[in-house]
This record gives structure tokens, C-alpha cells and sequence, in this order.
């Protein structure tokens, strides 16, 4: 057993994750597939979102280049970061220099990545998560469980229960709107209080050099413009050339991850305040973070960076929908976090993940960029293969299948005999319990076989 | 001979066509390969079963062992490139010689152009019947109210939706009433239902439960493999749903034992 198997046991015997996946994907599902039906030519505009992001990342060092020289002539600073570490030096540094006790963050899947919330906590500074659902697993002590709904492992029942304990004055009635209530209570004034702002970005617009986020919740709005200090952190396979190029990206977004034509909230933030605005960050930080890409764009994995993060894989995988996200372990779950963990924390610790996958290719029909994710995922697997993770019994059991396979008559007599050894176990045309197949008999039954394979029936009926 | 427009012309019979049988259907229900064979002769196909055949290799494939994949696969496209067509009575395999066996050889100069051509004229038995052959069934009846399940590989590789409902459409006394979720993988996946069992489960558990759901006697499907997982559930829960390849009800063979009862 390895510890993604014991996770994914565990997971599947949790009937409350199981309630809590089911009424977030599910809905998810049906109001995608209604938005989808309802776009004009959605194929055609996949295809176009595909080409965007594949120009844009075979041409990625000007694009973030024209990026860097345009949000720089907006008054941002602009840094670089080759790594998670690197990453969050810069943001820490940025926020000793403000002389930061407090940051607001605005939910963000890079921060989750380069571990930013740990490296926060290292240098003393106070985490106000300001999107509801990072608010609750803030409070709770867990990470996100999915790339667009960070809790959605938690029934809204364990939330009530969550904030009645750790909120200063919870709601009393269970109602959503009364449990929503006092997150306001709870996050308005700190958030309006902080030192700098953090959030991430959905995309960065090379020719104008804004930098586009997406909520539901206001949430980025309030905790970015209030405070004297806003920094983005973003992966350089964030850019799109162009405003144009970024409305279409949001058209497939939305709808991809939960249906609506748009979010609430879309921003495009563009510099620090300027003379004569009302409001704004005195100054913008912009970190652009590398972690592993431009190697990934190197090895196979460039349709990867593709991804928008739209979370429709998840919603719509089978396997996330039985064990939900925490089980795979990493940053990012479901199909595109089983192609992008064993890039971002190697594939040793994480092998499991490409083979826990039916290969039903459902991910790559919702994908609003159409990546070939089971591709990708096949190729996890003739790297695990070639690199000697797979388990002996696997490699055993495959060789000895393949060794006979390609000896034919040797394989019609082994055939004959298996057929035949077969029916020993059998009773009614059933076997029950098969040694060698107890994954397959502990679930299910196996029925017999006939008595003659097809061939030997074959060449007897035809007289050869 | 009327060759006008609106008039067709006699189609060209006898097509020869090799059946690419599968190691699932050889080693666990033979019938498929049978019913394979009497409908394709009813479409007017001389069929052949050629000797060097074993495994697609698509197992390998899967697991990442690419060698023995390419192994598998010149062997398979030795055996299958001498026929106008091969025809397979299951989507996945079908599809690995279809849409995977020129990815397995692409870096090998002289076997791709092979693979690309066994590729071509590589179909999937009901795709093969109804597209190409442009057949249906006549004369076959059978009282019963079936639903049917579209597995994964043959849905989105090879775009099998249409074409077995077209071929079961005909059949007298047939009813096909619609699954929840028809579209959704069963939770088979080749080795990973062995891999994980308990992840593998629990989706075909759901699967089961929406089978029984529809309130048909029947279960249908293209793959084996995806059958014998769902009837497996099936049976191990008590359900009387019955399963059989959609194949063997469209050659007039649906009177005979299911998956997993005895002749």
C-alpha cells in the first residue's frame, strides 16, 4: 500500500467528502454542459484558446519580456523567480521592506504552489485568507481540495459547525446567508486593514502589461486596492498577447469551471495608483515564477502549460469524484495535477498518480484547451516504467503476458490450459474467487469462460 | 445497369476482411468472435481469422511498457496488413490499432508507414458494419427492453455513439431505453481495475446501481472488458440484469446464455 492508496482508501469511506464532491461536481457538470450547449460553435472556440495559449508559449520569452517592459512603463516592479524558494524570498522581502505585519491574500493556486502560506507564517507575518473558502480551510488548518473550489471537501454543515467555533461572533442561524454573514464579520475589518495585498493572477496581458483576476466573492477587489503595497504572483505561462486574447480565455474559463458566462468580479489591474486616482496600492509588485516550467516546455509537457485552471477535468473525472483532492497528495489534484505533481515534486513520490487514471478520456473532451491529458498522462507512465517505480508483481505479470503473446502457438495452448484452469474455480458459471485476480474477485464476480477459446472453436467448426 | 442519381448502384460485395478477434474475446466469451463473423457474412464479407494474432498489446501500452508495446504491434500489423479491412468487436482495441499503433512506432521509419496503413482500415466491428457496409439486420426479433453503456475508448477515440443504436434500431420487439451517465467510464480501465480496486469499485458500484436504475433486463456494450466489469457488479449484487456485446444481438444471437451463465 502507498500512501496515495491509503489516502484514497480513507477518502472512500468518508460518506461526508463523498456528499461534498457530489453536490459541487455534480452541479458543476450539469451547468457546464447547459453552457456549453448554449455557445456558439464551443469546439471551435476550444480550438482557439489551444492555438492562443500554444503561440503564446512557443514564443513565451518576448511575450513576458513585452509584459515586463509595459507593466514597468505602468509603474510595477517587476521580478523574477526561477523557483518556489526564490518566490517567496521576493514576496517576504517585499513585505519586511513595507514593514508588513499583516498581508491580505487573495486566493491563488501559485501561492498554494510555491508554498507561500508556510513561508508567510516563517517570517512572522499574519495570513488573512480573503476568499471564503480559503478563509474556511485557513480556519480549519487543511489545504485546498480543489483548484477552483478550495473547500469543497467540507459539507456546508461542517462549516457551520467550523465558524460557531472559531469565529468571534457567529451566526445563529443555520442559514448560508447567516454563516456568510459572519465571515463578514470576521474578515471585513482586517482585510480593509492590511499592510499589502497578495493574489495571483488568471492572466497577464503582454501588450498592456494589466494583470487579470477572477472571484466571485469581491474578495481580490477589496484586499488588493485598500493597501499601500499589492503584489501578484503569477506562472509565466499566465500571459496572453493581448486584452482580446484575455476575453476569450475568460469566455472558456468560466463556463469550463462552473458554467456561468462570467464570473462577479473580473479585474485588470494596470500598474500602481496613478496621480489623480482616488484609490489604489502605492506601489505594485509583479513575481513572475518559473518552478519548473520552462523544463516542462522542454520535456513533453508544453501542452500542459496550456491549462487555465478551470478545474472542468476535476469536476469531471471519476476517479476525483470518488476519492476527492486531498487523497492525490499534491498541490494540484484530479487529471491536470496528476500531469503537473510528478513535474513539480517528482515522480517517485508521486507515481501513483498518472496509474490512478481509467484512461476514459472524458478530462480532455471538457478541456476548454484541449490537453491531451491522457497523453500525458501515458507518458508519466513509460517514465515510471523505464525508471524501474513500477511495482515487480506489475512488471512480472506484464513480461510474462507479453513473453507468451508473442509466440502465438505457445499462447493458444497457455490459452487452453487458463480456460481450463478456469472452470475449476468456478460454480454456475461464476467465479467468486480467482488467486491472482482478488482485485478483481473481492468486488466483483468473474464469469467462467467457455470451455475452448475462440480459436480452438474456430479451427474446429472451420476444419483446420 | 441504371446508374441514375437517386438510383444506387449494386454495392461491391465481398469484402475480405480479417477479424482481429482480441484476447478477451478468444480467452472469455468466443460467441463475440462468432457473432462477429455471422454478421459480417450477412453484410457480405468473406472473413478470414488470421493465425499470427494474440494481443493488440494494448496493456502495455497502457502501463508505460512502450518496447513490448512496439513488439506486440508489428506483430499485430504483420498479421492483419495482407486484408482489405480488419474489423474488431471492441472499441479499445480497435482503437489502439487505430489511433495508437502509428504513436507507438512514430520514431521507426520503416514500420510506420506499415502502422499508418493497418491503422486506415482498422475498424471497430459495429462502426464497420454500419458505416462501411451500410448494413442492418433483417429478420432478427427479440421480446426485451435493453440499455446500453458507451465504453470509453470506442466513444472518444473512434466516435461510437450512433452507429450501434442504428444496427439494434431494427430489431423486432427490441426497446433501448436510455442510461444515466451512458457516457461515463465504468470504472474498468484495463489493469487499473486490478490496480485499484477499491477506486475501481466504488465507480463501478455507481455504474451498477444506474443500470438497475433504467429497469432493463438487458445490458449492452462494445467491449468485453467493460461488460464483464459491470456484469460482474452486477451478478455479485444480486442484480437480474443480463449482459451481452451488443454484437451478439444484432447477428440474432441474443436468445443464447449471457455473460456469465451457463449454455
Amino acid at each position: 500500500m502507498s500512501a496515495f492508496t491509503d489516502r484514497a482508501e480513507a477518502a472512500l469511506t468518508d460518506r461526508l467528502l463523498k456528499i461534498a464532491v457530489e453536490r459541487t461536481a455534480g452541479t458543476a457538470e450539469t451547468k457546464r454542459a447547459a453552457a456549453v450547449a448554449a455557445f456558439p460553435d464551443f469546439e471551435a472556440a476550444r480550438t482557439r484558446a489551444a492555438a492562443i495559449k500554444d503561440h503564446v508559449i512557443a514564443h513565451l520569452g518576448a511575450y513576458l519580456e513585452q509584459f515586463e517592459a509595459n507593466a514597468v512603463a505602468a509603474g510595477a516592479r517587476v521580478h523574477w523567480a526561477s523557483t518556489a524558494d526564490e518566490a517567496c524570498r521576493i514576496v517576504v522581502d517585499i513585505c519586511k521592506a513595507a514593514g508588513a505585519k499583516t498581508v491580505a491574500r487573495s486566493k491563488s493556486m501559485l501561492g498554494e504552489e510555491i508554498g507561500l502560506p508556510h513561508a508567510l507564517a516563517e517570517a512572522g507575518i499574519d495570513r488573512i485568507e480573503t476568499d471564503l473558502a480559503e478563509h474556511i480551510i485557513q480556519l480549519a488548518h487543511e489545504r485546498p481540495s480543489h483548484i477552483i473550489w478550495p473547500a469543497m471537501h467540507k459539507t456546508r454543515e461542517q462549516v457551520s459547525a467550523l465558524f460557531k467555533a472559531r469565529h468571534r461572533s457567529p451566526h445563529e442561524e443555520e442559514s448560508i446567508a447567516a454563516m456568510a454573514e459572519s465571515a463578514r464579520r470576521e474578515l471585513r475589518a482586517p482585510m480593509l486593514g492590511a499592510d499589502v495585498g497578495i493574489s495571483g493572477a488568471n492572466f497577464l496581458i503582454a501588450d498592456t502589461g494589466a494583470v487579470c483576476t477572477v472571484t466571485n466573492e469581491g474578495n481580490a477587489e477589496l484586499s488588493l486596492v485598500p493597501p499601500r503595497v499589492h503584489i501578484v504572483t503569477a506562472g509565466i505561462e499566465k500571459i496572453v498577447p493581448s486584452m482580446g486574447h484575455a476575453i476569450h480565455m475568460l469566455r472558456m474559463l468560466a463556463r469550463s469551471a462552473t458554467g456561468a458566462a462570467l464570473t462577479q468580479y473580473t479585474t485588470f489591474y494596470t500598474g500602481p495608483r496613478r496621480p489623480g486616482d482616488r484609490d489604489g496600492p502605492e506601489e505594485m509588485h509583479i513575481v513572475l515564477v518559473d518552478n519548473g516550467r520552462t523544463k516542462m516546455r522542454g520535456e513533453g509537457l508544453a501542452e500542459m502549460l496550456r491549462c487555465i485552471r478551470c478545474g472542468a477535468c476535476l469536476n469531471h473525472c471519476v476517479v476525483f469524484r470518488q476519492i476527492g483532492g486531498h487523497a492525490y497528495g499534491g498541490t494540484y489534484p484530479g487529471p491536470m495535477g496528476s500531469v503537473l505533481t510528478p513535474a513539480l515534486d517528482g515522480l517517485r513520490q508521486s507515481r501513483d498518480l498518472p496509474q490512478a487514471c481509467t484512461l476514459n478520456g472524458k478530462c480532455q473532451e471538457v478541456c476548454p484547451v484541449r490537453i491531451p491529458l491522457p497523453t500525458l498522462l501515458r507518458g508519466w507512465r513509460e517514465k515510471s516504467w523505464r525508471e524501474g517505480l513500477e511495482p515487480t508483481a506489475m512488471r512480472l505479470g506484464l513480461g510474462v503476458w507479453v513473453w507468451a503473446a508473442r509466440r502465438p502457438r505457445l499462447y493458444r495452448l497457455g490459452a487452453a490450459i487458463a480456460v481450463r484452469a478456469m472452470q475449476l474455480f468456478a460454480r454456475r458459471g461464476w467465479i467468486a474467487t480467482l488467486p491472482f485476480a482478488a482485485g478483481w474477485t473481492r468486488h466483483r464476480d468473474m464469469p467462467k469462460p467457455a470451455r475452448q477459446t475462440f480459436m480452438a472453436q474456430y479451427r474446429k467448426e472451420r476444419g483446420k | 445497369m441504371v446508374s441514375n442519381a437517386g438510383i444506387e448502384a449494386p454495392r461491391i460485395m465481398t469484402r475480405n476482411v480479417a477479424l482481429f478477434v482480441t484476447c478477451l474475446v478468444d480467452l472469455m466469451r468466443p460467441r463475440i468472435g462468432f457473432a462477429a463473423i455471422r454478421a459480417l457474412e450477412a453484410a457480405g464479407c468473406e472473413v478470414v481469422v488470421p493465425d499470427g494474432q494474440t494481443c493488440c498489446g494494448q496493456p502495455a501500452l497502457n502501463s508505460g511498457d512502450r518496447d513490448h508495446a512496439a513488439a506486440l504491434a508489428r506483430q499485430t500489423i504483420e498479421a492483419l496488413e495482407p486484408y482489405e479491412a480488419v474489423v474488431v468487436p471492441s472499441g479499445s482495441c480497435a482503437g489502439t490499432i487505430r489511433c495508437h499503433y502509428p504513436e507507438i512506432l512514430e520514431h521507426d521509419p520503416q514500420w510506420l508507414p506499415r502502422a499508418q496503413a493497418v491503422a486506415a482500415k482498422t475498424f471497430e466491428i459495429m462502426s464497420y458494419l454500419d458505416e462501411v457496409c451500410g448494413w442492418k439486420p433483417e429478420g432478427v426479433a427479440l421480446e426485451a427492453k435493453a440499455t446500453y453503456h458507451d465504453s470509453c475508448s470506442g466513444l472518444r477515440e473512434l466516435g461510437i455513439k450512433a452507429q450501434p443504436r442504428r444496427l439494434l434500431k431494427p430489431i423486432e420487439g427490441l426497446t433501448l431505453t436510455p442510461l444515466s451517465g451512458e457516457e461515463t467510464c465504468c470504472g474498468f480501465g484495463g489493469t487499473f481495475c486490478v490496480k485499484y480496486p477499491s477506486i475501481s469499485n466504488a465507480i463501478t458500484a455507481e455504474k451498477a446501481d444506474a443500470i438497475d436504475a433504467t429497469g432493463a433486463d438487458i445490458l449492452l456494450a462494445g467491449d468485453l472488458g467493460c461488460l464483464m466489469n459491470m456484469a460482474g457488479k452486477l451478478h455479485r449484487n444480486g442484480s437480474k440484469v443480463r449482459a451481452y456485446h451488443a454484437i451478439e444481438l444484432i447477428a440474432g444471437m441474443g436468445e443464447g446464455p449471457a455473460i456469465g451463465e451457463e449454455p
